[in-house]
């Protein structure tokens, strides 16, 4: 053998020992008999879901679990490939917050098979694929509509004109918050009339662009608006306020969103809108980790959890009173 | 079909089809053809046609760029943080201008890394674009930290919400930027250079002009108007999103091919550009007014680029 390849050799060799040397470590460091809990997320890029972690972090250092986190980018195919990792390293739970509710199924199945229980967190796993779920932890967003539609009937005296815009088609919290919403607005203020009911994506610029045309087909109608998140309620304040619309009474319009983002609370303090539904995703979080570790504090809760198939997540209006 | 009625079908079809659909709309909803719903279908459009101007001249080389929606996001976002940083000492004016530019900059750079990676680099635009779509978006969700910046005060929004007389200023912006490329690649030399790009490249290197600095100029200038729109996009919202502009490549290439311009290099106006980004503009704002639901809206709008480029290659393909 030649010196050059020698010293290719010797690098090659160093380059793997570096490598390396953090895998050593940290399989030494996991032989320690704590338990092991997979948190799986569908992305990271969103200050929602770093939230979830941040939560579901604080209570595994509380009740000493080890947490793994994954990233999968929104892509369902790495996702897949996460929580096969994580069944290989024998995790004690799997805390899943699914991209894709069905598309996750074969994978929670592999999970079943090697015993691991398994907690959706956020978004639904869906169940009628064969793939067990001890709870499916989530925000219960039928009831944020719920309490969208109560704001408004009071906001509103119980009649006027609104305005829905709707989330991505086929989400769930885009359905859910929809029904919620109009399920409640039937019942609390049938007086309320829905003007026009359109989809913006979650999306602000979609939001704004898809408010001023509906204004376009109904000037001088609209009193209220009602988003299925804040991004989309801020793009229709943004076309409220360029149109110098107002509401058929010379008031103000009234806009409501989701989510409690800043820029909604920000909004809410300057008065330019009026309410937006709280998620909580540290808790999220939290529950989900404290979840995974009820079979060994407490079997009866456990037990019960398991029946239940679902832990609601509480959600709550917040109004300029709550900044 | 005679031969000529077939030529003029290929020239003036698309401005028939314009006609045809703005006659449609009117008489399906009586908030159509308002002079309000006119402006705003123009400040809609601005951002995706002020993109498509340097899409068109992209693709009239017969190369692509999938990278202006990360590009727009990463310029809008940049200038979005430096406004926020405003130091003390300065007065606001300079340093929104300082602000812009240096957003428009991140949009030339951008855009001169494309280039310099497809002709230097040698490797295909396709690939190179896609690679900087990832890259762009992976420095937007860095520099954000995956959260948006917000508020940016009045003068700002100016850009996007400003009138000059009644015009609302992106239309202003738009239109203008129209007729400097329109002048640009019918009236000068380079602009024809650019044609000459996309049909014969060898022809233009045995006439002894240097199509590479070209091509990387028009990269950079592709940049640059991703830059503007971003800007622009930030300055209607008042806020940079991490996910601003996601998918804007798909709208920018579906307007620019609906315009007749081919993927192949060589042919293509900006004016049939500008009309093709119109068009798409008004069938997703007729269908709103219409009450369309949302699936159909998807479908309605990729059924008419399809039609429209089968009659085309239809045209196209006998003469």
């Amino acid at each position: 053998m030649k010196a050059f390849s020698m010293k290719r050799l010797v690098i090659f060799l160093a380059a793997i020992a570096i490598l390396a040397a953090p895998l050593v470590l940290t399989s030494a460091m996991a032989a320690g008999k704590a338990m092991k809990f997979g948190l799986s997320l569908s992305t990271l890029n969103n200050p929602f879901f770093v939230t979830v972690k941040d939560g579901a972090e604080k209570e595994a250092k509380l009740l000493k679990v080890d947490l793994i986190v994954t990233d999968a980018q929104n892509r369902l195919d790495k996702q897949i490939s996460d929580i096969e990792d994580m069944i290989q390293k024998k995790v004690d739970a799997l805390l899943i917050n699914p991209t894709d509710s069905a598309g996750i199924a074969t994978v929670v199945k592999k999970a079943n098979k090697a015993g691991i229980p398994v907690f959706a967190i956020d978004r639904g796993i869906d169940v009628s694929t064969g793939a067990k779920v001890i709870a499916q932890i989530a925000s219960d967003n039928v009831f944020g509509g719920r309490l969208q539609a109560r704001f408004l009937a009071k906001a509103l005296g119980g009649k006027g004109n609104v305005v829905e815009l709707e989330g991505i088609p086929g989400a769930s919290a885009a359905i859910d918050r929809k029904a919620g919403f109009e399920d409640e607005l039937k019942k609390v203020a049938p007086g309320i009339k829905i003007l026009s009911s359109q989809e913006a994506g979650f999306d602000q610029a979609k939001g704004l662009q898809v408010m001023q045309n509906i204004m376009q087909a109904n000037p001088g109608k609209i009193d209220a608006v009602v988003a299925a998140n804040d991004s989309m309620a801020l793009g229709a304040i943004q076309a409220i306020q360029q149109a110098k619309a107002k509401r058929p009474n010379g008031g103000r319009i009234i806009v409501v969103g989701f989510d409690s983002i800043d820029q909604a609370l920000e909004q809410i303090r300057k008065g330019t809108m009026d309410a937006t539904i709280a998620q909580q995703p540290a808790l999220m979080g939290q529950l989900g980790v404290g979840s995974g570790r009820l079979n060994t504090i407490s079997p009866l809760l456990y037990s019960k959890l398991k029946n239940a198939q679902s832990f609601p997540v509480p959600v709550k209006t917040v109004t300029a009173g709550d900044l | 079909m005679p031969n000529h009625w077939r030529t003029w079908a290929l020239d003036y079809g698309l401005y028939v089809v314009f006609a045809l659909l703005l006659l449609i709309l009117s008489q399906m909803s009586p908030y159509f053809f308002t002079v309000s719903n006119l402006l705003n279908i123009g400040s809609q459009v601005a951002m995706i046609a002020v993109v498509a101007i340097g899409m068109t001249m992209v693709i009239l080389m017969g190369e692509i760029d999938l990278s202006v929606g990360s590009v727009a996001a990463l310029a809008g976002a940049i200038t979005a943080g430096l406004i926020h940083a405003l130091p003390s000492e300065w007065p606001m004016g300079l340093w929104l201008a300082f602000s812009i530019t240096t957003g428009m900059l991140i949009g030339i750079v951008a855009g001169l890394v494309n280039g310099l990676f497809v002709v230097w680099g040698g490797i295909p635009s396709f690939i190179v674009t896609l690679g900087a779509l990832s890259i762009g978006r992976g420095l937007v969700l860095l520099y954000t930290g995956g959260r948006p910046i917000f508020g940016f005060g009045d003068a700002f929004g100016k850009i996007s919400w400003g009138h000059l007389g009644p015009v609302p200023l992106p239309i202003v912006i738009m239109l203008s930027l129209y007729l400097l490329a329109w002048l640009f690649l019918c009236k000068t030399q380079l602009g024809r250079y650019i044609y000459a790009i996309g049909a014969n490249k060898e022809a233009v290197e045995l006439a002894g002009v240097n199509y590479r600095r070209i091509k990387i100029g028009i990269f950079a200038l592709a940049g640059a108007f991703s830059g503007l729109a971003g800007i622009m996009l930030t300055a209607r919202l008042d806020s940079a999103q991490p996910t601003a502009a996601v998918g804007w490549e798909l709208d920018v290439i579906a307007a620019v091919v609906l315009g007749g311009a081919s993927l192949y290099g060589g042919r293509g106006t900006v004016a049939k550009t500008l009309v093709g980004a119109f068009i798409l503009q008004l069938i997703s704002n007729g269908l709103n007014l219409l009450e369309v639901q949302a699936y159909w809206q998807q479908i309605a709008k990729g059924s008419i680029i399809l039609a429209a480029l089968l009659v085309e290659r239809i045209l196209r393909g006998r003469r």
